[in-house]
């Protein structure tokens, strides 16, 4: 059971979020362009991290809002957290 | 009734002055308050308490805890009843019933015990051997032996008590009230940090309960006492006895199980019987404290073999002795305070049976004044006695160790044998949080592995846990942990450090000799997990075998996958294993601990969350009505809507024959407020829509409707609606009753994550407004009376689109959205009024209604109407593998817009033409009505193996039509019209043509 700190509500227990998988994934803006095999690696594919892994999460059960976090799949510690849109952060050693 | 023929004349925590009557196995007995079932039966001088899991050979108590395998039971009766429940748990209430398990017909004669001597047949691994030929009999051997090898039975009638959960924070979460637990919470209590103490125990104390150790001079006891009227005066603890920690999760977040009142008959009122914690600890420290290994040895299991501790245990917590006349079997020095406590409780100790080649001397001179004999560099070899120890037989064992010198030595008569073959630290809590443990190999044991206290899971090992020597460095290192503990979490102390009481001196400590099987010169069974009946010789079988990895060897043999989870055998079972690969313990490693740490009640998980409150249930502002007219209910997600209302006498085939057959002739109403209804307000919103919609939306005029179909972005329909626009930047999107909060979720994921340049804000508005939805070719008459002032004709007010008015009869001024839209083909609108004014506006629309016969009409007519019109229903003619083009609908998706899941419907697999696709279905035989989800098939024999070429997605009787039909989804279905099918169920195919899915066409009325 997770313990999330929302950047607005602060430290809350994993029930309240929901998860929106991995983070950073651009929605292409001419996907009509695109071959098949390029779109369907937008759409279905994910990295599949042992380590670091940025990935999106939604305050569901609170405030609505969706951010980024940095989290450890291995330990489970969460290193950042930070704003949609922001890059992905320095880390610390 | 016998007063307890074991008990001791003084001595222990119990109260002699009171009496406690309760029943084992029909037998009544006395005991007193302060023991434990265990004891009670001790002292009245139960030996057998329960038959084993596969042998059914007879057992007795082995230790005095929760490690307790063998006395399991099965407590109270009735609803109250709960199985598998150790003895050594249960502590004693007037009127207490037990009985014990797995026997048949009783415990002393069990017809079980005959697979003690078919023994063969039950072979590690038995399950996929013995029984596996013929194949067709393997239903009846595994009738048989499930009656043969279980464990107890459930209740049979609903549980009357009720159980509850409870969420709290804290600093810091002791786990564990013996020495170094205490010493860890009075210290990280003086530094004002909010601290849980949680213990199994129903008393503080732990270890120290079962021991005459001095603290100070004085019983360690009272110790204990004091620090524990400490910490109950302290505002910032929060002492917990009787609970258990079952679980550690990401976080530290851990569940504790709290036995609020199964120590007595039935909980006192208003109290629950259990209560379920989740603690947030920002710094945990665990005190678990260790568990003692039984030596694997020849009929280790005869009732009277027991854990050394454990007999120590009985004699100073529970003044009860366990035998008469003991020999103790040790490998380390932990036993021999045992010894000295049994003689002193008048048990006669005929020897110390010492492993290794000398006994520790300052151990030696203590039970030389005690004149106990101590046979150094011996083993006891086998233990004598069927439903009783009688004896035992000492050996010599030679330097390897793996076999006998000079056969089996001398006879030693006793009724009681105690084994220590070494401490196990609980560091099932530990390993459960993720942190990693490490064999060492001179303790015998695994122990706590470095921890990093930068990580997720701040949490400390303190005391025999740790693998923590003597009870001062129990004391010290506690007081310490505890202080840096909260010092971590915040708070501090002003003054000086801890400090730590002073224990009585004990001879220094002389390393153990780590065994883990006597041999024999026989083929006794020598028990290794007690609790499933796994033998050396099983653990043997299966590395010859060629099982190599220990969790294999775990599944195979079950070794320690009893509800004890192999407190007193996984490391015995690790030794043996290794041994038999020849490899050292850490490579074969150890199995994964898993919560729940002890079992847990299903009552403690559910708690309140049953019967009605299990999960919350949504109601329409007119449910009373429809209550009271006689619907019967369908749950929709969590709502609960009208499916039909029969008429007296009426089923529900006929009854939604009249509701149909109403609305299409005259007048059908419809409680539609649970459709999914969202408000988009802001500048950009019908660019919104534009992107989350297939079809268009900047030109859809204010005033006006549009239906639109949402897809992932595989192209995949999941939702549609209507969406009407309000204003420029305004709209009323409504959707699926079930996929509401989804797609709310989904516009949410969108407009803050990927087009944040949007300006458009999304409001759930399902529970603001109650909706009527009437249909029928009297609708609009109806209408001209409901809101007389509205023109109501086909220019002013035509097919999609939408109005504000008011609505006759209900409060004034009060704003009515009336929409012409509908799902039936019919004349339809659908009336919108702020939820509170729903019963108001649904009597209006009824008394009006009376003369056109108004009839309402629930989710099954709907289906009905909407399918006779070849309208989709999302999650019947969809399931996440459909396209618009499947359904149909290709016509509506726009070219001119990119938008979700557009470049998928491009993909080569969902452009396929052989993509099952909805066609209508009219079957040869027009009374036939074909199960929803049958398959289509190629042939007309419907015997298997068959390939599959789409389904049946909604079927049903229409009584507009005179016949039955149904949708599908066809493999190339949309260029199959006119041709014909087999659908096949039951083993039978039964013929359909294929046409158009639609079976009527909206009437005139409807434009
Ligand atoms: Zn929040």
């Amino acid at each position: 059971m997770l313990l999330l700190a929302c950047p607005w509500c602060g430290p809350r227990s994993e029930e309240e979020f929901s998860c929106g998988g991995e983070g950073h994934i651009v929605r292409p803006l001419a996907s009509a362009e695109m071959d098949d095999a390029a779109w369907g690696d937008y759409v279905f594919m994910r990295t599949n991290t042992k380590g670091v892994h940025y990935e999106r999460w939604c305050h569901a059960n609170g405030c609505g809002r969706w951010f980024n976090i940095a989290r450890s799949t291995t330990t489970n510690e969460i290193l950042a957290v930070y704003q949609v849109g922001d890059n992905k952060p320095e880390l610390p050693k | 009734m016998t007063a307890g023929k074991n008990r001791l004349e003084s001595g222990g925590r119990i109260d002699r002055a009171q009496h406690l009557t309760f029943q084992f196995d029909g037998e009544t007995m006395s005991g007193h308050p302060g023991d434990t079932l265990a004891s009670a039966l001790i002292a009245n001088g139960v030996r057998v308490v329960g038959r084993s899991f596969k042998y059914h050979r007879p057992r007795g108590l082995m230790a005095a805890g929760g490690e307790e395998p063998n006395g399991l039971v099965r407590l109270r009766t009735g609803g109250r009843a709960e199985p598998n429940v150790r003895a050594t748990d249960i502590l004693l209430y007037e009127g207490l019933v037990a009985e014990s398990q797995n026997r048949w017909p009783s415990l002393n004669f069990d017809l079980g015990s005959l697979n003690d001597r078919l023994s063969p047949l039950f072979p590690a691994g038995f399950y996929y051997k013995t029984f596996m030929w013929p194949a067709n009999m393997w239903p009846v051997y595994e009738g048989v032996i499930r009656r043969m090898a279980g464990l107890g039975r459930a209740a049979e009638t609903p549980d009357p008590d009720r159980y509850e959960k409870q969420y709290a924070h804290c600093d810091v979460l002791v786990v564990g009230a013996g020495p170094a637990g205490l010493a860890a919470a009075q210290w990280a209590a003086r530094t004002g940090a909010r601290v849980i103490l949680a213990d199994e125990g129903a008393e503080f104390g732990g270890a120290l309960l079962g021991k005459a150790e001095e603290i100070d001079g004085g019983p360690a006891l009272a110790w204990v006492a004091a620090i524990r009227g400490e910490l109950a005066e302290a505002e910032n603890v929060r002492c917990l006895p009787r609970t258990t920690v079952t679980g550690y999760y990401d976080h530290n977040a851990l569940t504790m199980l709290q036995r609020v009142s199964d120590h007595l008959a039935e909980p006192e009122p208003g109290q629950p019987r259990q209560r379920l914690w989740q603690v947030r600890a920002k710094q945990v420290v665990l005190a678990t404290g260790a568990l003692e290994r039984p030596l694997v040895l020849a009929n280790n299991d005869r009732p009277g073999v027991m854990l050394a501790g454990a007999a120590q245990t009985y004699i100073n917590r529970y003044g009860v002795r366990p035998g008469q006349k003991a020999v103790l079997f040790i490998n380390n020095d932990s036993a021999y305070p045992v010894a000295l406590d049994l003689a002193r409780a008048g048990v006669k100790v005929a020897a110390v049976v010492e492993l290794r080649a000398q006994a520790p001397l300052g151990w030696l001179s203590r039970l030389d004044e005690a004149g106990i004999e101590v046979m150094a560099d011996r083993a006891v070899v086998a233990v004598e006695g069927k439903k009783a120890v009688s004896g035992v037989r000492i050996g010599k064992l030679n330097a390897a160790r793996d076999s006998l010198v000079g056969g089996m030595g001398r006879r030693i008569d006793c009724d009681l044998v105690c084994l220590s073959g070494g401490w196990t630290p609980s560091l099932h809590l530990l390993s459960q949080s993720g942190a990693k443990l490490l064999w060492d190999a001179a303790a015998g044991c695994f122990l706590p592995g470095p921890i990093d206290q930068t990580a997720a899971q701040a949490v400390r090992v303190v005391g025999t846990a740790n693998g923590g020597g003597n009870l001062q460095d129990c004391l010290d290192l506690g007081a310490e942990v505890g202080n840096s503990a909260a010092n971590a979490a915040g708070h501090r102390r002003r003054g000086r450090g801890p400090r730590s009481p002073k224990a009585a001196t004990t001879p220094d400590e002389t390393p153990i000799l780590p065994i883990w099987s006597i041999p024999q010169n026989g083929t006794s069974k020598a028990f290794v997990d007690f609790q499933s009946d796994v033998t050396a010789a099983d653990l043997h079988l299966a590395a010859r075998e060629g099982y190599r990895s220990i969790e294999h060897v775990k599944r195979y043999t079950t070794t320690g996958m009893g509800t004890d989870q192999g407190r007193t055998s996984n490391i015995n079972a690790l030794g043996i294993v290794a041994g038999a690969l020849d490899v050292d313990i850490p490579e074969v490693g150890h199995t994964t601990f898993r919560p729940p740490f002890s079992p847990l009640t299903f009552g403690a998980v559910a708690g309140r969350r049953i019967g009605p409150l299990l999960d919350p249930v949504r109601r329409t502002p007119m449910h009373a009505w429809h209550q009271a007219n006689g619907a019967v209910f369908e749950p929709v997600g969590q709502w609960l809507r009208p499916y039909y209302y029969p008429a007296t006498g009426e089923n529900m085939e006929r009854a939604v024959n009249r509701e149909v057959l109403a609305a299409r002739t005259s007048l059908g109403i419809m409680d539609a407020t649970t459709l999914g209804k969202i408000d988009i307000q802001g500048p950009d919103a019908a660019e919104f829509l534009n992107r989350v919609y297939i079809n268009g939306w900047k030109g859809l005029a204010v005033g006006g409707c549009r239906y639109g179909l949402m897809l992932g972005e595989d192209g995949m329909v999941f939702d549609d609606g209507v969406t009407a626009r309000l204003a420029p930047d305004h709209f009323h999107m409504t959707t699926t009753t079930g996929g509401a909060a989804h797609v709310l979720d989904w516009l949410e994921s969108w407009s803050q994550t990927e087009w944040p340049e949007l300006s458009v804000y999304c409001t759930s508005s399902t529970e603001q407004w109650a909706v009527a939805s009437i249909c029928g070719p009297n609708a609009r008459r109806l209408m001209a009376e409901l809101c007389p002032e509205m023109d109501l004709s086909g220019e002013a007010f035509p097919h999609m689109t939408w109005q504000s008015g008011t609505v006759a009869g209900i409060a004034a001024g009060i704003e009515a959205r009336i929409f012409r839209i509908g799902f039936t083909g019919e004349l339809s609108y659908e009336i919108n009024v702020p939820a509170g004014y729903g019963p108001a506006l649904w009597q209006a629309i009824m008394g009006l209604g009376e003369k056109y016969a108004i009839t309402p009409f629930g989710t099954e007519a709907m289906h009905v109407l909407r399918a006779e019109v070849g309208f989709i229903m999302i999650g019947q003619e969809t399931d996440g593998t459909v396209t618009p083009h499947d359904l149909g609908l290709g016509r509506m998706v726009s070219s001119k817009k990119d938008f979700l899941g557009k470049r998928s419907l491009t993909r080569a697999d969902t452009m396929r033409e052989d993509r099952p696709q909805l066609v209508g279905l009219l079957t040869d035989d027009p009374m036939i009505r074909v199960p929803e989800g049958a398959q289509f098939i190629a042939g007309s024999d419907a015997s298997p193996p068959q390939t599959g070429l789409g389904h049946v997605t909604s079927s049903y009787y229409s009584p507009n039509l005179d016949r039955t039909f149904a949708l599908g989804l066809l493999q190339g279905g949309h260029g199959r019209h006119g041709e014909s099918i087999h659908i096949a169920y039951d083993g039978k195919a039964v013929r359909a043509e294929i046409t158009v899915p639609r079976f009527l066409d909206p009437g005139e009325a409807a434009k």
